[in-house]
Parts: C-alpha cells; sequence; structure tokens
C-alpha cells in the first residue's frame, strides 16, 4: 500500500515521475474514468480551501467520489476520539484518505492504522507533500530544477511549505537564498542538513541584495501571531514586501511563487507583471494531485 | 602488605550467583541504564549500582549487577544509545558465562520523548514514541525533530 506522507520519503527519481505524469494530466486527453467506483475521504481537522477543494476536484475529474467531514465540531474527535481510531473507522468507508491535522506526525501515525493509502494534506507545521510537488511543478513548467537558483522570502522558521521545498530542491542541486526576518530564519539543524548534501544555502538579511541573482523567488507569509505587537508586524512585514520597484531589473525569467493565501507580501500590482506565478500555481495543484491520486488509488 | 586494623569489611558490590553484571556504564549514567531497561523500585529484582568506579579502561565508570535476572540482548541494546561501551555479562552460578558489548539499534521505541511539544507522539493516541538512530542524533519519524544533544534528558 502507498502512503504519500512526507517529501523525505520520495526520491529524486519519484518526484519526476508525479510531476512527468502531471504534466500528461495537464497536456493531453486523458481517462477522465480512471478513479471510477473509487472514494476518496477528506478529513481535514483544520481550515483550508484550495487544498481540500483541489483533492476533490482532482478525483471528480478522475471520475472518483469524495466525502468529508463536516467540521471538526461536528466529529468524533470533540467526544476524545483518537486519531487512530477515527482513521480505523473512516478506512471502512473510502478507497484513500486525504488528511489535515494541526499535530504534526499525524499522517504518519494514520498511516499506521489505515488500511487505505493515506496522503498528507498537512499536519501542523510539518510536512504537506503536495503543495511541494506543485511547487516544483510551476518551476519545472519555466525551467528546469537542476541547478536552479532559488531565494526563499519571509518566515522561514515555522514555513512548513519552505522546509519541504528547500529538502526537495536539495535533491536537484539548487543554490538556496534565504531572507528572512530576525527571529524568523531557517532553522539551523535544516540549514546544516541542507549543507550536508551539498546545497549551498547563503543567508541575507534584504531581498534587495540578491533578487537579481534569482531564478525563483518563493515568498511565504510572515505570521502577525509571531510578533510582540501590530507596530513591530506591520515595520517587518513591508520591509518583506514584493513590489514592481523590487523587481527592476531581475533576470527576464524570473518565477514569482506564493502557496497562498497571501496577505501584503506581494503588492496586487505584481499580479500583472510577467513574474507572477502564483495563480497558476495555485491551479497546478489540480494535475498534481491528480497524479498523486492515481499514483496511491489506480 | 598489611590490612588497616579497623578497615571495613566487605567489597563494594558483591558478587552475584546468578545474574547480569552491566560493566563499563559512562559514569553517571547507571541510574539512566535502569530507566531504559524499566527497572525502578517497583520491580522485584535485587540491584547493586556503583557509580564512578576507577576503570582502567575508560577512567571511570558505574557498574549494575542484576541479581536472578539475565538481561536478552534486544533489552540491553537500548542502552547503547547513552552508555555505548557498556558490557554485560551473564553469571551463571558465580562464573561469566556470556559476555558481549551493546550495539546500536536502528530505532529506538518507547524510550525517548520527543521534545516536539506539536508531536503528535505527545498526545493520548495509542502509540508508541518512535526515533531512527542516524550518525546526527535520534530522528522522530513522525515530527522529523532531531535530537542530536543530550539524549538522557529527554529519556522517559
Amino acid at each position: 500500500m502507498r502512503h504519500i506522507i512526507s517529501i523525505r520519503d520520495l526520491d529524486r527519481a519519484e518526484i519526476d515521475g508525479i510531476l512527468d505524469h502531471a504534466q500528461a494530466l495537464q497536456g493531453q486527453e486523458y481517462n477522465s474514468q480512471a478513479l471510477k467506483g473509487k472514494l476518496l475521504g477528506l478529513l481535514f481537522f483544520e481550515p483550508s480551501t484550495r487544498t481540500r477543494m483541489s483533492f476533490a476536484s482532482a478525483i471528480a475529474r478522475l471520475g472518483g467520489q469524495s466525502i468529508s467531514m463536516d467540521s471538526v465540531e461536528a466529529s468524533s474527535m470533540v467526544k476524545g476520539e483518537t486519531l487512530a481510531d477515527t482513521i480505523r473507522v473512516v478506512s471502512g468507508y473510502v478507497d484513500a484518505i486525504v488528511l489535515r491535522h494541526p499535530k504534526e506526525g499525524a499522517a504518519r501515525l494514520a498511516s499506521e492504522f489505515a488500511q487505505v493509502p493515506v496522503i498528507n494534506a498537512g499536519d501542523g507545521a510539518g510536512q504537506h507533500p503536495s503543495q511541494t510537488l506543485l511547487d516544483l511543478y510551476t518551476i519545472r513548467q519555466s525551467m528546469p530544477l537542476e541547478g536552479v537558483t532559488v531565494g526563499l522570502l519571509g518566515d522561514l522558521r515555522y514555513g512548513r511549505t519552505a522546509h519541504s521545498l528547500a529538502h526537495a530542491l536539495s535533491l536537484y542541486r539548487a543554490t538556496l537564498h534565504t531572507i528572512s526576518p530576525k527571529g524568523l530564519e531557517l532553522p539551523s539543524g535544516l540549514a546544516g542538513e541542507l549543507r550536508d548534501t551539498g546545497t549551498e544555502v547563503i543567508e541575507h538579511d534584504d531581498v534587495q541584495e540578491v533578487v537579481r541573482d534569482l531564478d525563483v523567488l518563493y515568498v511565504t507569509r510572515i505570521q502577525r501571531e509571531r510578533f510582540p505587537d501590530s507596530a513591530s508586524y506591520f515595520k517587518v512585514a513591508s520591509s518583506y514586501r514584493v513590489t514592481p520597484e523590487l523587481l527592476t531589473g531581475v533576470r527576464d525569467h524570473l518565477v514569482v511563487l506564493h502557496p497562498l493565501p497571501r496577505v501584503n507580501e506581494i503588492d496586487p500590482r505584481v499580479d500583472h507583471l510577467p513574474y507572477a506565478r502564483y495563480f497558476e500555481q495555485s491551479a497546478n495543484g489540480i494535475p498534481v494531485r491528480m497524479a498523486m491520486l492515481l499514483r496511491v488509488m489506480a | 602488605m598489611r590490612k588497616e586494623k579497623n578497615a571495613p569489611k566487605g567489597l563494594l558490590i558483591s558478587p552475584i550467583e546468578n545474574g547480569t553484571v552491566i560493566d563499563h556504564i559512562t559514569a553517571g549514567e547507571a541510574l539512566n541504564v535502569l530507566r531504559i531497561i524499566g527497572i525502578t523500585g517497583t520491580t522485584q529484582e535485587s540491584i547493586s549500582v556503583a557509580t564512578n568506579v576507577e576503570s582502567g579502561k575508560i577512567g571511570f565508570k558505574d557498574i549494575v549487577k542484576i541479581k536472578n535476572r539475565e538481561l536478552r540482548k534486544e533489552e540491553v541494546d537500548k542502552i547503547a544509545l547513552i552508555a555505548p561501551r557498556a558490557s554485560i555479562n551473564i553469571i551463571r552460578n558465580y562464573k561469566v558465562w556470556d559476555k558481549k558489548g551493546v550495539e546500536i539499534p536502528s530505532e529506538v521505541i518507547g524510550i525517548v520523548r520527543c521534545p516536539n511539544p506539536g508531536c503528535i507522539s505527545n498526545t493520548n493516541e495509542p502509540i508508541h514514541s518512535c526515533f531512527l538512530v542516524q550518525p546526527k542524533g535520534l530522528r522522530c519519524v513522525y515530527c522529523d525533530w532531531l535530537i542530536s544533544k543530550d539524549i538522557t534528558s529527554h529519556i522517559i
């Protein structure tokens, strides 16, 4: 039984396989009945719009159906049921489970108790492999992943998408430039681990220093709750804002990505520039998640 | 050499007839070794513990003797995390019947608590903590947290 829990579980060949499959699904006619009769369980213990809807869309486009909990409040979790029991029960209802949960490692636990494949759709500050795969997919639409130079901007301490992406990019001998506010830097353990794989990780205080050398600028949200007061948040957030002025003189092929939702990190005027790819990135969630569902359910 | 007249008689730890002697434990770790192998004050075994004993091999060491219980290899391998040079002697009729070192296992289950408060292993789920033993430390299989130093303070 195949689960997709962490990007760390996939090697480069497996990642390439999923991305190639997604590309084929997006570019050509595909079997829209490939998962006919299959039922996907969407277990979301945390709010989600994009991930939940795109998995529902992906299964529907392959001829399958999905069922989901109405809300955490309406689930047996409030009665004190363990996740392990919930997973064992739901395993009997569906052919695969997509899980989002506030605790790190929840998807790994679910895979131990499930009788059907589990796909991790985000576990706390931990892993979110489908996001990483669609990030890679979007970069690959514009340039080869091999040796790409990527700037990671924003909250790199708590931002799970940045961690998973950095790890995946290390498989492609990427160069990573990290730009983050003080206190929200990439965890030193992770930076060390990346360097151990031969990946160059260069830290910067100011995005202006490096933006002209980048192939990809990956922007993440700086969360207000990480700051003691609104004033200090706005001060930091404004200095990390991506504007058309910041992007003057950048490489022609620069791609600006953001896992969304964005708040103030990217000026809406950037949306009209050729560099902006975050809405395409979001739409790419469909072929990538279709490829993931076919991998575990077909 | 003449013995001191008032010197107390007896040994620091007396020999055992049958059981297990764990020797060459890293000095100061004997009580943690007992915790790891699940021997507490409530268990039945008769135990002797010596700490900071001089040792030609490792400077200072701790020793634990457990009477009438032969520990299995998989039980004692777990202590390799904190006492990698320990040796296990199985004693029968006052003689060393078997002697072996400890080997660090590839994973440790239910011994170390994950320091990450957000980890699912720190909830009421029906699982034991589980760490992979890697060159840089212990990695939680659930949340990927790496314990690279002071493993002892995370022992359950």
